[in-house]
């Protein structure tokens, strides 16, 4: 593979990377500029829409349709959120933008409300993120100076105004509509969907919700155009017409047992053992790696024998995993208990799951008791086929929840047992050597929270 | 014609009718099981109990296409062709798993538990539900705590549908409760310092669809398998409410809204709802008594009324005062009697009780200041023998000129009715029957003792503010020694038989223009008789 110049990463790194200065510096705004002076908003939204740019949120849908679904000539205001609640375990590409290249989500920001014909951008930041919050905010005060936002945007008939919001550490304000109740000052169910966002959204108005990465990803097609954006990436299959392809580059979050963990920019469609090898420098210690999370927690696992899939938005999927979701890899080497690791993933989402839907609330509470009893030598191999049972069972695939919280809790039950069943049949049968073939309903255990 | 396909049968829809899959459904005569959906509140989707098959056939060539997962029939609109299929196994077996999983968490204390019996929960979980548990047994917990002075929260045995949550946003307004809490350690709850205290809060209780939320009033009161649930109407105020009076034995435990889509939907108050107590109270009258020297002595009913007929018929100038607690049929027979025996007798509308003013809620939903039910039934029944409303005013009038010599008034009001200055006007008349429920000053002072039977015993008719009947049957007897006033009358009007108010109203609809419309069979959500009376002069002019 030619080595590949980052950009999205190009800025980070640098001294005082984060001020107006040293963005221009570089060239920044300057799309703005050109996208401002020589294109419409129609004519650019077309642009991004032919790239086939696809969120890089979790769920991979295309950005441009997204925007294409807003009402035509809608009368009232239309909303830009940007989702900055990035809460999936294992990922942290929003937070080395906001920090270190805050003008590029920015210049990204304008520049899909200039498309959409949005007025008002809220950002909605991760409680957890302070310096990214202080950085986002001193940004977006150089901006008004310099006459990016405000009324009549560099002598255009276009005003913007942006607004922080900050959340209160919860994992489901990342759902998009449940960012949107948060936004609105509720507590964040997910809304049932029809009606989608892009008709009714924040404020029962239309409303557009991005991810940072992606609004990233406008910026550079603004600067470097539609074929550069495409001449990246994994083309989509002819075979399949509704395939829009993976193109562009990647931010991919590289952590767990590696020796080198960090964000590194890579065009879609590497594999998960190019991206270890070559920019992780190989499992740590010497030891060989047993499983990964292909792109946060709720993706589910990839063996050490699928680590040669390729990590674009249909690769995982094809291994049993969910999908490409944020393409945070966390890498787990051959002393890692999957015991352990399915009972932090299921501990993690009973303590997230919002509660609104019972088969999520109840299931994601249900699998964390079974894994606790396992943990405690109390297991029983029926367990596991109940564990699995709630893994099909739950989530938006089925039909039984309202939002996705449910299936990421559902993949790394279903990718764990039916990929490592020997590992929990023995660790079982070691721990419960009298107990394992028990069927029926035991007494519960007390179950330690996630905080 | 719009068509829908549920479980093979076809369902047709009015032009502009819009369903969602449950209505849909139901029209089918299939029920599909929920918790969160409520016609009254706005639609959560989130109990996932009631998820279906769904596709569209396609018109021309007949050929359908299903969905390949579940959706939530609550949520999902019956537009022309669109197919539900709600008995399938995989929509049985989504109903088994969210059956068992909102069984993890509950108590399972049905023997103590209120709602045992009406509980959907229960219901469900012998219709759809798995017979053996296979999640871990928990330790039993049953925390209660107080969500207001009306309602109680079982907490552990809720089932996070969210209704009250929504009532209390959407149709009080108040907006009290509310989730705390996150995943399956949720909880409704209320702020501290600002409890459930709304003038509605008892539709909470309702709305649960299961054992969490208990009626403070109702609860360890009684089983709900042993009362009988009684059509009537809430006589708390002049909004008429439909209501289901629920007895056992002749003792009323609680009142429950009857959905009527043209008077309270699903709702009542709670001054309706709690404003029952008064039919068993140790202070109603139960004996019929005659002013004799100082004090009063003891009738059997007979004697008295063979009395009182007796000295009324040697009276020349009769008076009746018809309570708005009366029924239109007992008003209307009552006012016969007197004009029977006195063709000049003056008949009034007695005193309307006026407490506040008019109330509504964020819904729509009113409580009405007019504390009667029946204030414009009376109105019309006295305007049809006095040519128009006359008031207590006009029979003073009469009797402070002396030209009134008897009077009968009927009382039947919960609260004071009448202070002593009027009363003792009142009671210048040489013979003055008063029936009541509770001591008045105007009993005090009467010749004739009668008492007076509560809303629950009586059988009739109301016309609330908006000019809509409502005929009701009897719920309770009237404690011993007590005489429905419909009964009564008929007797004295010496007409042979049983009373039966539907006999009685069919004359007052050939007689009185105003009734008309109540002339065909009246059904459970009455008949509007204002829209009769448009009806008629449509047909005369």
């Amino acid at each position: 593979m030619p080595k590949f110049e980052p950009v999205l990463l190009a800025n980070v790194g640098k001294p005082n990377s984060h001020t107006l200065k040293v963005y221009e510096g570089q060239g920044g705004y300057r799309a703005l500029k050109k996208v401002l002076a020589e294109s419409t908003p129609s004519g650019f939204l077309e642009a991004v829409k032919s790239t086939n740019l696809r969120g890089r949120g979790g769920a991979g849908f295309p950005t441009g349709l997204k925007w294409s679904f807003l009402p035509k000539d809608h009368l009232g205001p239309i909303y830009m959120c940007i989702n900055a609640d990035e809460s999936e375990p294992g990922t942290f590409n929003n937070r080395i933008l906001m920090e270190e290249d805050p003008h590029q989500i920015l210049e990204g920001v304008i520049l899909s409300c200039f498309a959409t014909r949005a007025t008002t951008a809220y950002i909605y930041i991760r409680y957890e993120y302070p310096l990214s919050y202080d950085r986002m905010h001193s940004a977006i005060d150089e901006c008004y100076a310099a006459g990016y936002l405000g009324k009549k945007i560099l002598g255009r008939d276009f005003s913007l105004d942006i607004f922080m919001h900050r959340g209160a550490a919860a994992y489901i304000c990342g759902e998009e509509t449940g960012l949107i109740e948060s936004l609105e000052g509720k507590r964040a169910w997910p809304r049932i969907k029809p009606p989608f966002p892009a008709v009714e959204g924040v404020f029962h108005k239309p409303t557009v919700v991005n991810n940072i990465e992606t609004v990233c990803c406008v910026t550079q097609i603004a600067a470097r155009g539609v074929e550069w954006f495409k001449s990246i990436g994994v083309p989509s299959d002819p075979k399949n017409p509704r395939d829009p392809g993976s193109y562009g580059p990647k931010l991919y979050c590289l952590s767990g047992h590696v020796n080198k963990p960090g964000c590194y920019e890579a065009p879609l469609g590497i594999t998960c053992r190019q991206l270890i090898d070559e920019f992780g420098g190989g499992v740590w210690k010497g030891r060989k790696a047993k499983a990964a999370i292909p792109g946060g927690i709720s993706m589910g696992l990839l063996t050490e024998a699928e680590f040669d899939t390729p990590l674009d938005f249909s690769g995982p999927g094809k291994v049993g995993c969910l999908g490409l979701g944020t393409a945070a890899v966390v890498v787990l080497d051959e002393t890692v208990s999957i015991v352990d690791f399915l009972h932090n993933s299921c501990r993690f989402f009973a303590h997230e799951s919002c509660g609104q839907c019972t088969p999520c609330r109840e299931g994601t509470a249900w699998s964390l008791s079974m894994l606790e009893r396992i943990k405690a030598g109390r297991g029983r191999l029926r367990d596991l086929d109940l564990l699995l049972e709630i893994g099909d069972t739950i989530g938006i695939m089925p039909g039984t929840t309202i939002c996705g919280l449910a299936d990421g809790a559902a993949w790394p039950i279903k990718n764990a047992i039916r990929k490592f069943r020997a590992e929990f049949e023995g660790y079982i049968k070691r721990t419960n050597p009298r107990g394992y073939m028990m069927t029926d309903a035991v007494e519960a255990l007390p179950v330690v929270g996630a905080h | 014609m719009a068509i829908v396909i549920v479980d093979g049968k076809e369902i047709e829809l009015a032009p502009g009718e819009r369903l969602n899959g449950i209505q849909a459904a139901e029209r089918a005569g299939i029920d599909i099981p929920r918790y969160c959906w409520h016609p009254g509140l706005s639609v959560v989707a989130s109990c996932r109990m009631r998820l279906v098959e769904t596709g569209t056939r396609n018109s021309e060539t007949g050929a359908i296409a299903m969905m390949p997962k579940l959706v939530p029939a609550c949520q999902t609109p019956a537009t022309d062709n669109t197919v539900f299929v709600t008995n399938s196994e995989k929509v049985e077996r989504s109903r088994a798993m969210v059956e068992e999983d909102l069984l993890i968490d509950h108590p399972i204390d049905c023997p103590i538990c209120d709602k045992a019996g009406e509980c959907y929960l229960q219901d469900y979980h012998f219709k759809y539900g798995q017979d053996k548990r296979r999640a871990d047994v928990r330790p039993f917990t049953s925390r209660r705590r107080e969500m207001g002075k009306t309602v109680t929260l079982f907490v552990d045995r809720c089932v996070m549908c969210t209704r009250c949550v929504r009532f209390t946003r959407e149709i009080s307004g108040s907006g009290e409760l509310f989730v705390i809490n996150r995943g399956s350690d949720e909880e409704i709850d209320v702020f501290p310092g600002h409890p459930l205290e709304n003038k509605m809060s008892g539709n909470v209780v309702d709305l649960c669809p299961v054992g969490a939320l208990g009626d403070r009033d109702f609860l360890y009161q009684q089983r709900v398998w042993f009362m009988k649930q009684h059509p009537g109407v809430c006589t708390g105020c002049s909004t008429g409410c439909s209501i289901d009076v629920e007895e056992n034995l002749d003792t009323v435990y609680r009142l429950k809204p009857r959905t009527n889509p043209h008077v309270n939907q699903w709702w009542m108050c709670d001054e309706g709802r709690y404003g029952f107590h008064h039919v068993h109270s140790d202070r109603r009258l139960t004996n019929v008594r005659r002013r004799e020297n100082e004090g009063f002595v003891n009738l059997e009913w007979s004697d008295a009324l063979a009395e009182i007929d007796q000295r009324f018929r040697s009276i020349s100038r009769l008076g009746a005062i018809l309570s708005p607690h009366l029924t239109v049929e007992e008003a209307y027979l009552l006012a016969k009697y007197v004009r029977q025996l006195d063709p000049q007798a003056v008949v009034v509308v007695g005193p309307v009780p006026v407490v506040g003013e008019d109330e509504t809620f964020k819904n729509g939903f009113t409580i009405r200041g007019e504390k009667c039910p029946n204030r414009r039934g009376v109105e019309e029944i006295v305007s049809h023998f006095m040519g128009r409303v006359a008031t207590l005013d006009d029979l003073l009038g009469g009797i402070d000129a002396g030209e009134v010599g008897g009077v009968w008034a009927s009382g039947g009001y919960k609260q004071d009715w009448i202070d002593d200055a009027t009363a003792e006007r009142v009671a210048a008349v040489e013979c003055l029957v008063v029936q009541d429920l509770f001591s008045s000053p105007l009993l005090e002072r009467a010749a004739y003792q009668l008492p007076a039977a509560a809303f629950a015993e009586r059988e009739g008719s109301y016309v609330n503010h908006a000019d809509r009947l409502q005929s009701v049957a009897w719920a309770i007897r009237p404690p011993a020694g007590v005489r429905v006033e419909a009964g009564l009358f008929w007797q004295l009007l010496g007409v042979p038989g049983l009373v039966k108010a539907r006999r009685v109203l069919d004359e007052i609809a050939k007689e009185i223009a105003f009734f008309s419309a109540a002339i065909d069979l009246v059904g459970p959500l009455g008949v509007d008789l204002k829209a009769g009376v448009l009806a008629e002069a449509a047909a005369t002019g």
